[in-house]
Formats: structure tokens, C-alpha cells, sequence
């Protein structure tokens, strides 16, 4: 018992750990997909939602699991579609007329957006 | 442990390295959508795994499966429905709103695992303490995320609400919590006393938010962000499920760090926004210009057109005005317009512009913007001292020079260095002082210029008077 609680907790300590580091690199430019992703990732707490339907076997232990159930799907279905579709947002420049450009930047009729 | 669930575990760790490495690429927006897939192909793994694992161990009623599946489909069916149609605008409360169920379904998960124990014996605290914990974060993460989403949308007023007789409240509460808290581990244990802990800890979330104004949301959602991986991480423990405790624990350090990066840009101590109050909120534009006029120069839009029509580089600095008056298109619009005959044109974005941290790079990308034109405030500073015409539009305390000066209410807050540019340009409705309340110098310096109008209408304007200038 106390030998499963150590390992998870050296698990959670070193994935803090691990998580300050990755986060920390990330540009504030991508703030919000990052959230945003790092709120679909704790949809995992849907394998929990498994877990506790499989021990089920009281009407609280049904309703229990329809509630965890439902907010956990919204949770990662919905989180990893809209980072998905903020993030197809994030073009690069297409070749951005910049000032080494040549003067014919400046005739050609803007391509249209 | 069993060759089973030792197999099980193995897919955790994988599941655990996809995340990671998912969020390792989004730190250039060139790989970052490949990031957010790589970290959903950890998601299949993870409840694919633990799916096969629930089934062929199950002894439950199929009733159990049934619950399952009809929250899966209708809880999956509103969120993807919700994520397509958002409006990039409403993203933040949306983000709120996946909080706060993240939240409330680790508290279900801590509560049906305790119903589902046998209890009579007495709990180890191993399994009491995180039990606890779970209920307790969860609870706020859940109540507390609502109400910050509720505020985004304009369902519960922005500006901070207080009542005589909140803070006793306040404190009354977080002991019912943690006294039923504590008793739930030392006593034998009993469902009721959770329940006190879990209707107590929902009642402190609302009491949490409900003083914190509108301008803060930022760096509440980011808090309530690491509140639910806390809590996704202590239903982990409670389960046993490591890949729960991994997960929740990199959600957890992505929303402190997001958290402490909001409020040091905001110039504000976490602790001070979470005892709310302080705040104007959405309120800040209402004021009438009290503040000085004597030394403002009024420009027109025609003047502006004329500058940039004229200028090499232009910096546009976008705001919280921007956002609230949807303008986002219209200044890329312009920006496009000016590009499209050589002017060099970039965006200089505060980290805390917009509702979010970044929502205002979201904001430009939904316009097409290309990311290659966001500068980030270490970036964009430097580019201030080339710059001819620096265009802010709806910011105002974050170019306030007056941060450099200590002894007001803005000191030492990072800020965009626009009084660097050649020439300035503020697009703003009237001379009403930012959120810091006090009056920003930036307004009164001699290269400034002032266009009194809405974001949407002035940036408009704009366009067409530079269309004069350059098309022929």
C-alpha cells in the first residue's frame, strides 16, 4: 500500500517537475492553444470515469458515473477539437512582401485573404 | 502486480511520453498543431488501455457500462458541437467551462470510489487523504470555473462582487471544508461528512471568483487551470491510475506557470487579485476623461492614413479595446493593406492582452495575421526604437512609460517600450485611465497623437484614407 503510494507519488513530483520545464519554453504567442491543450489533456480524467463504471453496482454509483462520464467527455473531445482549430489558425507568412522585396510589391493588387 | 496490469502500465508510460512530447512541440507554432495531435494519440492510448483493462476485470452491473456510455456520448456530443461553433472571442470562457468539468468529474470519481469501498473498517489515510484533497480541489475547480466563465460571458456581472460580511463567510467556509476534511480521515469514515466537504468547497469556489473583476480573468482561469490537474492528479491516486497522476501534474505546472508569468505581466501579486476587490473590471472605459488634456495633440484619421502611407515600419499595438470592439479584422485589414505595398508591419503583443494569456494571437490568427508578425514584449521592444508609426489600438497601461518610474501604480509592470517610436498613434475612445487608474504619459509626450473613436470604426477610417495615399 504505502509502497504504491511512494511510487505515485515520485511519478506526480517528477511530472511536476518535467511539466515546469516543457511549459516553460512554450512562447506567449501559443498561451492560449497551450491551456487550452493542457486542458484536454486533463480529460484523461475520463479513464477515471472507466474505473469507477466498472466498480459500479449502486444506483450513487451509477449516477456517480454518468456525471464524471459526460463532464470528462466534454472535457476531452471538446478540448483537443478547439485546440486543434486554433492552432490550423497559425500560418506562417505567405511570402510576405517585405521591404527587401522587390518594387512590384507594391503594383500587384493584394491577394485576397 | 499482475502481467495484466503490468502491461496496462507500459501503456500509461507511453501515453505519458506522447503527452510530453506534445506539449514540448507547441513551443513554435510551426509544430504546434502537430503537438496537440501527438498528445491526443496519448489520449487514445490511455483510454484504450484502461477501457480493456475496466472490461476484463469488470464485475459490475451492465447499468454501470450503460451510465458509461450515455455520458460519453452526450457529454463528447457537447463538447464537440461547443469547440466547433465557439467564437474565437468566447474562447476563454470556453476553456473556463472544460475546467470546470475536468474539475467536478475528478470529484465524482473521488466520491463514487469511496462509496464503493468498504468503509466500515475504517480507511487507511492513503486512500482518505487524496479522497479529500480530490473532492475539495475539484469542488473549487468546478464552482469557481463556472462563475469565471459566467463573468467572460457576461452572465454574472464583471465587476467585482462583494457583500458586507464576505470575508467572515469566506473563512467560515474554508473551516466547514477543512474541519469535515480532516474528519473524513481521522474519524470513521461516513458519506455525509464528505458531502460537507464537497458542498462546502463548491460554496468557497463562488465565493472565491465572485469578488475578482473581469480584467483579472486571465490569471484566474490559469489558476483554476492548475486547480483541476491538481485534482485530475489526486483522482489519480485515489484510482491508482498513474496515467492520471502524470497528466494532472503537467496540467498542474502548466497553469502555475501561466498563473505567475499572468501576474508578474500584470504587475499584480496572485495573492492580492485572489482577494479581489481591487479591480475595475470591464468598468474601466466608463469614466469620463478626467484626467489631464492640456498637453494632447488630436489627430483625425486622414492624418494617420497620410503617416502611414508614408512610413517604413509600423508596429501595431493591439489591446483589450481591440478585442472588445471585434476590430481584429479591421486591423488586419489595414495591416494587410500596408504590407501589400512594402511597409514593413508587425504586431507588438503584451502577454496579457485579451481575455487569456496569448488570446490575442488567436484573435489575429482567426484574421489571418501570419504568427511571423507577432512579436512577443521581448522581441517587439527592440523593434520600437526603428519603428516610424506605432499604432496602439485599445492598450493603455502596458505602454504607460511611467513603469519605469518607481512610486505609482504601474511601477515595475513590463511594458511595451512605444514611446520609442518616431511617432505614435492611440486609437482610444476617450483619455479614461487604464485599470492601474492613474493617467498614462504616453498620451501627453510630443510624438503622440490622439484619435478619439472605437477601434472598429477608427481602424476603418484608417484604411480608407491610406487607400488615398497609396493606390495611385
Amino acid at each position: 500500500m504505502t509502497e504504491t503510494l511512494f511510487s505515485n507519488l515520485a511519478i506526480f513530483v517528477l511530472s511536476l517537475l518535467v511539466g515546469f520545464e516543457v511549459i516553460s519554453k512554450i512562447p506567449s504567442t501559443l498561451h492560449t492553444p497551450m491551456m487550452s491543450g493542457a486542458n484536454a489533456i486533463h480529460g484523461v480524467v475520463i479513464a477515471g470515469a472507466i474505473a469507477i463504471a466498472a466498480a459500479a453496482n449502486t444506483p450513487a454509483g451509477y449516477i456517480l458515473t454518468f456525471i464524471a462520464a459526460l463532464f470528462a467527455s466534454a472535457n476531452v473531445f471538446g478540448g483537443y477539437v478547439v485546440t486543434d482549430r486554433m492552432l490550423r489558425m497559425f500560418t506562417p507568412a505567405a511570402a510576405p512582401p517585405s521591404l527587401t522585396a522587390s518594387v512590384p510589391a507594391a503594383i500587384k493588387p493584394g491577394k485576397s485573404s | 502486480m499482475t502481467p495484466f496490469a503490468f502491461i496496462v502500465g507500459v501503456f500509461y508510460l507511453a501515453a505519458a511520453v506522447f503527452f510530453v512530447v506534445g506539449l514540448h512541440q507547441m513551443r513554435t507554432p510551426r509544430t504546434a498543431r502537430r503537438g496537440n495531435l501527438i498528445s491526443a494519440g496519448g489520449m487514445i492510448i490511455a483510454v484504450g488501455a484502461t477501457l480493456v483493462y475496466a472490461i476484463a476485470l469488470s464485475n459490475s452491473h451492465p447499468l454501470g457500462w450503460i451510465a458509461l456510455a450515455a455520458g460519453v456520448i452526450l457529454g463528447g456530443g457537447f463538447g464537440i458541437v461547443r469547440s466547433r461553433s465557439v467564437k474565437m472571442t468566447d474562447i476563454p470562457q470556453l476553456v473556463s467551462l472544460f475546467n470546470a468539468v475536468g474539475g467536478g468529474a475528478a470529484a465524482a470519481i473521488a466520491f463514487a470510489d469511496f462509496l464503493s469501498r468498504d468503509v466500515s473498517a475504517g480507511l487507511t489515510p492513503t486512500t482518505s487523504v487524496p479522497v479529500v484533497l480530490d473532492v475539495i480541489i475539484g469542488s473549487v475547480s468546478l464552482s469557481g470555473s463556472l462563475i469565471a466563465a459566467g463573468k467572460l460571458q457576461g452572465v454574472i456581472p464583471g465587476q467585482p462582487i462583494q457583500f458586507p460580511g464576505a470575508r467572515v463567510l469566506n473563512v467560515v467556509v474554508v473551516l466547514i471544508a477543512l474541519g469535515a476534511g480532516a474528519a473524513t480521515i481521522l474519524l470513521p469514515a461516513s458519506w455525509p461528512l464528505l458531502l460537507v466537504v464537497l458542498i462546502a468547497s463548491v460554496l468557497f469556489g463562488v465565493l472565491m471568483v465572485l469578488p475578482i473583476g473581469g480584467a483579472d480573468a486571465p490569471v484566474v482561469v490559469s489558476l483554476l487551470n492548475a486547480f483541476t490537474g491538481l485534482a485530475v492528479a489526486m483522482a489519480g491516486f485515489v484510482i491508482d491510475n498513474q496515467a492520471m497522476i502524470i497528466a494532472g501534474a503537467l496540467v498542474g505546472a502548466a497553469g502555475t506557470i501561466l498563473t505567475l508569468q499572468m501576474a508578474k505581466a500584470m504587475n499584480r501579486s496572485v495573492l492580492t487579485i485572489m482577494l479581489g476587490g481591487f479591480g475595475t473590471g470591464d468598468g474601466a472605459e466608463v469614466t469620463p476623461g478626467t484626467s489631464t488634456t492640456a498637453n494632447v495633440r488630436e489627430v483625425t484619421a486622414d492624418d494617420v492614413g497620410l503617416q502611414l502611407a508614408y512610413a517604413r515600419h509600423v508596429i501595431i499595438v493591439p489591446g483589450y479595446g481591440l478585442a472588445a470592439s471585434q476590430a481584429q479584422h479591421e486591423v488586419a485589414e489595414l495591416a494587410k493593406l500596408l504590407t501589400d505595398h512594402g511597409i514593413d508591419v508587425k504586431y507588438a503583443i503584451h502577454p496579457v492582452a485579451g481575455r487569456m494569456p496569448g488570446h490575442m494571437n488567436v484573435l489575429l490568427a482567426e484574421a489571418n495575421v501570419p504568427y511571423t508578425q507577432m512579436l512577443q514584449l521581448e522581441e517587439a521592444n527592440p523593434a520600437f526604437d526603428t519603428c516610424d508609426v506605432a499604432l496602439v489600438v485599445g492598450a493603455n497601461d502596458v505602454t504607460n512609460p511611467a513603469a519605469r518610474r518607481p512610486g505609482n501604480a504601474v511601477s515595475g509592470m513590463p511594458i511595451l517600450d512605444v514611446d520609442h517610436a518616431k511617432s505614435v498613434v492611440v486609437v482610444k475612445r476617450s483619455m479614461s485611465p487604464g485599470y492601474a487608474g492613474i493617467p498614462n504619459e504616453l498620451f501627453s509626450l510630443p510624438q503622440t497623437g490622439m484619435l478619439f473613436d472605437d477601434a472598429k470604426k477608427a481602424l476603418g477610417d484608417i484604411t480608407l484614407s491610406v487607400k488615398q495615399y497609396v493606390t495611385t
